[in-house]
């Protein structure tokens, strides 16, 4: 099991999903329709270093990180 | 690392402690920015939520780069509210001569802008409404949408 964090306005708990890769998190978070708007909108962290591809092999505890659009100061 | 406060920044405080530590560094320029509350839409203030390990990350990057230019860069950030009129946000750059503090703190602060981990809401009749239209994507965003 991985686990999901939705970051800053989602506003959605954690979850915990089973996947092998990070191909398999964007499969399972595509069918919550809540989530389609965000997930065109999101950058995404493992283990909190950003990615910019799906094809990362995951293990069980790994945290992946839902970043929506950014405006600090 | 970047400073963390809940709540307005107290600048006076910040910028001064930072300016002290400078003084025996021997550096020629400290450049300064500090982002201020307006008033404006009728908010009461504004509010931030920060993702604390990649915020520290991406500091880090920017504090390496900083070194390979003989410079050091601080930074200081609010988390919750933040009344109209007062501050959430400094950065100064430290280096031993105005040039470099000058550019990097322009070539910071619009980074800043576009990559740190950081949410930003007003404050409306006591509400948290998520500035998406002031907000930018990171870059890489959208990979979960792209199967």
């Amino acid at each position: 099991m991985v686990r999901v964090e939705f970051l800053g306005p989602i506003g959605k708990a954690p979850i915990e999903v089973e996947a092998k890769s990070l191909k398999d998190v964007a499969k399972e978070l595509q069918k919550d329709p809540e989530l389609k708007k965000w997930l065109e909108e999101c950058a995404v962290a493992v283990n909190d270093k950003l990615v910019n591809t799906l094809d990362i092999e995951l293990k069980s505890g790994d945290k992946i990180s839902l970043l929506p659009p950014v405006c600090g100061g | 690392m970047v400073e963390l406060y809940t709540g307005d920044l107290e600048i006076e405080k910040i910028c001064g402690k930072w300016y002290k530590w400078s003084l025996d560094k021997n550096f020629g320029a400290m450049v300064s920015f500090i982002g201020t509350v307006r008033e404006e839409k009728g908010i009461e203030g504004l509010s931030f939520d920060v993702y604390e390990p990649i915020l520290q990350e991406w500091f880090a990057s920017w504090q390496k780069k900083a070194k390979e230019r003989g410079a050091v860069i601080k930074m200081a950030h609010s988390i919750g509210n933040v009344a109209v009129h007062s501050s959430s946000f400094i950065a100064a750059v430290f280096s031993p001569k105005r040039r470099v503090a000058l550019e990097l703190i322009d070539e910071f602060v619009e980074d800043f802008k576009a990559n740190a981990p950081i949410w930003k809401y007003d404050l409306k009749n006591g509400e948290r409404i998520y500035a998406r239209d002031r907000s930018q994507k990171i870059s890489g965003s959208g990979i979960l949408n792209s199967l």
